[in-house]
């Protein structure tokens, strides 16, 4: 059966696409880009936004192990109705995907399961636990896209120097939560009046910049590609910079959470433990400094790092609860009210931080508009102004700051693979 | 008399003058109760309560269960020695276990900031922090306060010297919170490593020099030094706080005359406060502990809203 997507603004900056016409999509593909084509399902897009498929390239699906929290069908499910065609995940679950086997479980998970594409990272030594290398050129046969120990920094910086000069052999990106788990000293937030007057223990920004100057020196050394996750901070930034400006190969991502709340936040909602992910919500400045950064280009991709944690986990002391929130059903709607409604970067300039830049972070397919190409394609409604609801999200956990939140701009389909997965924000 | 139109007593930050003074004055006209040979009002006769401890508290929870037996209501403590959480039940459980039970009111102290307004959040009855991590201290500030006004009849215009670990300490919070409310001139002083960032910004004086702190003071609140943070590298030495930080009688000169001293206890003798100040004429620290179960009482009365004033 194929799919006509009629009258939208057909929008792909990486080829200078911007017009007005229909999409016919059969067997997976875009068959026909042009006036007066004939479908069998149609997809009414006039008056929105036809753009190359978003991929988020920091999510937590928790399978193998975490079921509780997320499954592979709600996770994918999160995602599609989030307007993600594709989705990269971490390979902190329980056993670690630190192995072929585990990294071939999750791909026909995914194929069983999975409303979306799921490309699996995999740890980057045994266990995530900083002392061996994990099997990452066996991994990488399996289908890996990039190696992180995502939760958790890599603390050798020979162990990380060592992973970098073997990674590289595979033209494998390395992805690194950075943080100096000494510094961080166990705190629920970030270090600061905000954290001194809630009386919580804080994480200073230093314990992020540490490991961003490392890994920046390391890959100069190396010339590995190291991907700076869920940066927050001014100075990482800065570092960041600093680090381009030597012909570091170092990429960055900011999550949505990033550049719209700071460490405010635990204080006006009262302590609520969706307010607490690691690397913490910062200070003002350093969230001026991550629009700064998408602003001028210097940040490569929006990534949510959607994290799923069942009510048990988060409904306790703030000190004691998990780090983490959920993030692919808000991330269209808080880029749109948020960076684009607001000036700080055009919509074409959006579709590549979601779309062009995380599929080539990663070495995947670059989804586009064109002829021939896969039919994977996100459906923007810039001007829906709708309310963020627990009870309508498909993830499985409801962890998020953001609801009841009024946002404008909203995902309105998803097609991957050319199959309608979601239409106005219901996951068919 | 009007009650308090609030559910819980979470923090002094979030209080208006109008509810401190309500507070106080309650706590005034109650306080010669602790002396009478008859120390029982009928006042919260029917009314029960549940101290809830997850820290060791002597003066506290015992000022809040005489403070309830004085007015007559039916107290429960339960300490962290005889709780469940030993059992790994979480604080959400035991605390709707406990409400279910019909408590007006749990009391609780626990060692984690925000674990008061967490708890408020999730039971019916009123929740009264009586200290949470490094957050607040409410009725320890409010009974500070209270002292203070005593002696020198008046908050503002005061200044206030608060010596020692400011960083890690919810009295500290509780005192800058209400005294600034009243425009008192409150300076905090410690070593760098126990002084919070930021605080500044609260309109108040933050320096490392205890004699700045101390000079022209009308009073000088000591606290005590949480000796386990030598472990963390905070300090070196108790000898070395002692002669930087350490109120003793020649520190204590830099004051005024008629200067108050006060501590929060427990103290560490020799440690951040001298024997001699502790037990001399400027000390009100006991005192402090009188106004404690008066300050108890009056939130009691006026969150519990039992019937007609004393």
């Amino acid at each position: 059966m194929s799919m006509l997507i009629t009258g939208g603004r057909l929008l792909d900056p990486a080829q200078g696409l911007d017009r007005y016409a229909d999409i016919l999509v059969d067997g997976g593909k875009i068959v026909a880009i042009g006036e007066g084509l004939k479908g069998d399902q149609v997809v009414d897009a006039h008056g929105k936004v036809v753009a190359p498929g978003f991929i988020d390239i920091h999510v937590h699906l928790r399978v193998p192990g975490q079921e509780y929290k997320e499954d592979m069908r709600t996770g994918t499910a999160a995602a599609v109705r989030g307007g993600f065609v594709g989705v990269v995940c971490m390979p902190n679950t329980n056993p670690v995907i630190d192995n072929v086997p585990l990294v071939a479980h999750v791909r026909q998970l995914a194929a069983e399961q999975g409303l979306c594409k799921v490309w699996p990272t995999g740890a980057i030594t045994k266990g995530s636990k900083g002392e061996q290398l994990a099997e990452i050129g066996e991994m990488k046969d399996a289908g890996i896209v990039a190696i992180t120990d995502d939760g958790r920094p890599v603390e050798n910086a020979e162990t990380m120097r060592q992973a970098m000069i073997y990674a590289k052999q595979f033209g494998l990106a390395i992805m690194d939560h950075c943080e100096d788990k000494q510094l961080a000293g166990g705190g629920a937030m970030h270090y600061g009046k905000v954290s001194a007057l809630l009386g919580l223990k804080g994480m200073p920004s230093a314990s992020e910049e540490l490991h961003v100057a490392r890994d920046i020196l390391l890959s100069l050394e190396t010339g590995a590609h190291v991907h700076i996750q869920h940066v927050s901070s001014k100075r990482s930034i800065e570092l960041i910079r600093w680090g381009r400006s030597l012909g570091a190969n170092v990429t960055v991502e900011a999550t949505p959470h990033h550049f719209t709340l700071t460490d405010q936040a635990v204080m006006e909602m009262d302590y609520a433990t969706t307010t607490k992910m690691n690397p913490p919500l910062r200070a003002e400045e350093d969230r001026l400094a991550i629009l700064d950064a998408l602003r001028d280009g210097l940040i490569d991709v929006i990534a949510t790092d959607h994290a799923p944690h069942h009510l048990d986990e988060k409904n306790v002391e703030y000190q004691y609860a998990s780090f983490g929130i959920t993030g692919l059903e808000t991330a269209v709607g808080l880029a749109i009210s948020r960076l684009v409604k607001a000036g700080v970067v055009t919509l074409e300039r959006l579709i590549e931080l979601m779309s062009t830049r995380p599929a080539q972070l990663v070495g995947v397919p670059v989804p586009t508009l064109v002829e021939g190409a896969e039919a994977d394609i996100t459906i923007l409604d810039l001007d829906k102004t709708w309310t963020v609801r627990a009870e309508e999200m498909a993830s499985k956990s409801k962890n998020s700051p953001f609801i009841g939140w009024e946002l404008t701009g909203a995902p309105y389909a998803t097609v991957v693979s050319g199959k309608l997965r979601m239409l106005e924000m219901n996951v068919l | 008399m009007p009650g308090l139109k609030r559910k819980d007593i979470l923090g002094l930050r979030e209080m208006s003058t109008e509810e401190i003074d309500l507070i106080l004055d309650t706590a005034d006209t109650l306080k010669d109760i602790v002396t009478r040979p008859i120390k029982k009002l009928p006042t919260l006769r029917g009314k029960g309560f549940v101290t809830l401890f997850y820290e060791n508290s002597t003066r506290t929870s015992k000022s809040f269960e005489l403070a309830g037996k004085y007015l007559s209501a039916d107290v429960t403590s339960i300490a962290l020695a005889t709780s469940s959480v030993q059992k790994g039940e979480t604080l959400l459980d035991t605390a709707r276990n406990l409400e279910i039970m019909g408590p007006d009111a749990i009391v609780m102290r626990h060692p984690v900031g925000g674990a008061c307004n967490f708890l408020a959040k999730n039971v019916r009855c009123s929740v009264i922090n009586a200290g949470d991590g490094m957050h607040e201290h409410p009725t320890q500030g409010l009974l500070d306060m209270l002292t203070i006004r005593q002696k020198k009849g008046r908050l503002k215009g005061l200044k206030v010297a608060i010596i020692g670990d400011i960083f890690h300490s919810r009295v500290a919070r509780s005192n800058i919170f209400g005294l600034t409310k009243y425009g008192a001139d409150v300076w905090v002083a410690g070593p760098s490593t126990l002084l919070p960032p930021g605080f500044e910004e609260l309109g108040i004086h933050v320096t490392n020099r205890v004699e700045e702190a101390l000079e022209g003071a009308d009073v000088v609140n000591v606290l005590r030094l949480q000796l386990e943070r030598q472990e963390k590298a905070l300090f070196p030495s108790v000898a070395e706080y002692h002669k930087f930080w350490g109120v003793g009688p020649d520190r204590l000169k830099l004051a005024k005359a008629d200067a108050l001293l006060m501590h929060p206890g427990p103290m560490n003798r020799g440690v951040e406060i001298s024997t001699y100040v502790a037990d001399g004429d400027q000390s009100v620290i006991l005192e402090q502990v009188t106004n404690g179960v008066a300050v108890r009482m009056a939130i009691l009365y006026l969150l519990l809203g039992g019937g007609d004033a004393a």
